[in-house]
């Protein structure tokens, strides 16, 4: 780390390069507002930064990608001692994708994942309001999209089909 | 990953976690064997993304095995690679039932069933597992079975009660993967683990004998159940599996993308 910043700032610093990162199936989103990075953290020991970030799915392809392009941010920055960490437990939910995250998804054309309190008893609602024309005259055409995170959807009143990101 | 936990494991339960994992691998490998051929496009998405959900899980496993035995040896030899490609197939683990060919639609969506409803129910007894990091890979599978779970069933009413046809193929496939249901409980397997095989079977039963109602079909009286996967006795299909996923590594060793 460079060693004229204070600990707080090295910290603040890193935590601002990985706003700047997305994932890359949804790439208007940061890894931040996906609620996927858990910590920041300086372990006084090595003077290394510790980033914990936990996958989406356990088979998420993205993690590699996105451990990659942390790498890739942090290293342009000039910042060297740092390591990543996989974080499994607690799980990841959608619980932590932050409001931002929520309406930059929905004007990518993904709905964002709404009345997570079903989630346990493991009904995938009806009535998903259509990102296109937000008619809620929708329908579930399959409780798998084009990821494992996502349900494809179809609009009855616009007849457009769209992605919903699942409760998790 | 918790390194303080890893010395927690004994070399018989590195050899357990190996059932969790070659199950997961397995079902994963043959469930991508639909890819491209599922009966329409959102099934076919569906079921490679199961098969995708299974890979990451069998991944957590190896991770965690492979990091077990290279503590315990001090080597760095050991990697999800090598336990996935390089072991034979005595070495497996995996319960019968998921080698198995996939056989038509309605078998294949009666395996999901089975396994993902069995798997749902045995990783919520392990949040409790006294190693944290056996807990935190159930705890991230389970919400990925939900759907399994969910997504199978459905199919199993369309299929059981659907055309006269459909429910025949479901009937044979129910009627043909029951004896291979019963390895799932056995109490050597949940001793090394810690688990109630009881309690297990009866919630396993219970959702099983939920969704047979609502799919018209009936739980089979065959009560005679077949034995061995978790101790590497293998049926001829798994050699063949491990011949296709394996060539690439065994030919051209330590070959990368």
């Amino acid at each position: 780390m460079v060693d004229m910043l204070s600990i707080d700032e090295q910290i603040n610093k890193v935590w601002h390069i990985l706003q700047t990162i997305h994932d890359p199936e949804i790439p208007v989103i940061s890894i931040i507002d996906l609620g996927i990075v858990r910590k920041v953290e300086l372990i006084p020991s090595t003077n290394t930064i510790q980033i914990g970030i936990t996958p989406t799915y356990s088979g998420c392809p993205a993690i590699d990608a996105i451990k990659f392009q942390i790498r890739l941010s942090m290293l342009e920055n000039n910042i060297y001692n740092f390591s990543i960490e996989q974080i499994l437990s607690p799980a990841w939910t959608t619980n932590w994708i932050t409001e931002k995250g929520k309406q930059q998804m929905l004007a990518y054309g993904i709905a964002p994942p709404v009345n997570q309190n079903n989630f346990e008893n493991n009904v995938l609602v009806e009535n998903i309001a259509c990102p296109q024309c937000t008619s809620t005259n929708t329908i579930l055409v399959s409780q798998f999209g084009s990821t494992a995170c996502k349900a494809l959807y179809k609009c009855n009143n616009c007849l457009e089909p769209f992605d919903y990101f699942k409760c998790h | 990953m918790q390194n303080s936990d890893l010395l927690l494991l004994s070399s018989v339960e590195t050899q357990k976690l190996l059932v969790l994992a070659d199950t997961s691998l397995i079902m994963a490998q043959r469930l991508s064997e639909w890819c491209g051929h599922a009966p329409i496009l959102e099934q076919d998405i569906a079921i490679s993304n199961i098969a995708l959900d299974y890979l990451g899980q069998a991944r957590n496993w190896y991770q965690l095995i492979a990091k077990t035995l290279n503590k315990r040896e001090g080597t760095n030899t050991h990697t999800e690679d090598t336990l996935a490609y390089l072991r034979d197939v005595t070495d497996f683990k995996n319960l019968l039932l998921v080698e198995l060919p996939n056989n038509n639609w309605a078998y294949t969506i009666a395996r999901i069933f089975f396994i993902s409803n069995y798997q749902h129910h045995f990783y919520t007894q392990l949040l409790t597992h006294t190693n944290s990091n056996i807990a935190a890979i159930a705890e991230k599978s389970i919400k990925e079975l939900n759907y399994h779970v969910q997504w199978s069933g459905d199919w199993m009413i369309r299929l059981g009660d659907g055309t006269n046809e459909s429910k025949q193929k479901m009937v044979e496939a129910v009627n043909n993967w029951w004896s291979y249901t019963g390895e799932f409980f056995e109490e050597k397997l949940h001793a090394m683990f810690g688990t109630n095989a009881t309690i297990l079977e009866q919630q396993w039963m219970a959702k099983t004998k939920a969704i047979f109602e609502e799919a018209t079909l009936h739980i089979p009286e065959n009560k005679w159940m077949q034995t061995g996967g978790i101790e590497g006795k293998h049926t001829e299909h798994l050699g063949f599996i491990l011949a296709e996923m394996q060539f690439l590594q065994k030919t051209y060793p330590n070959a990368t993308w």
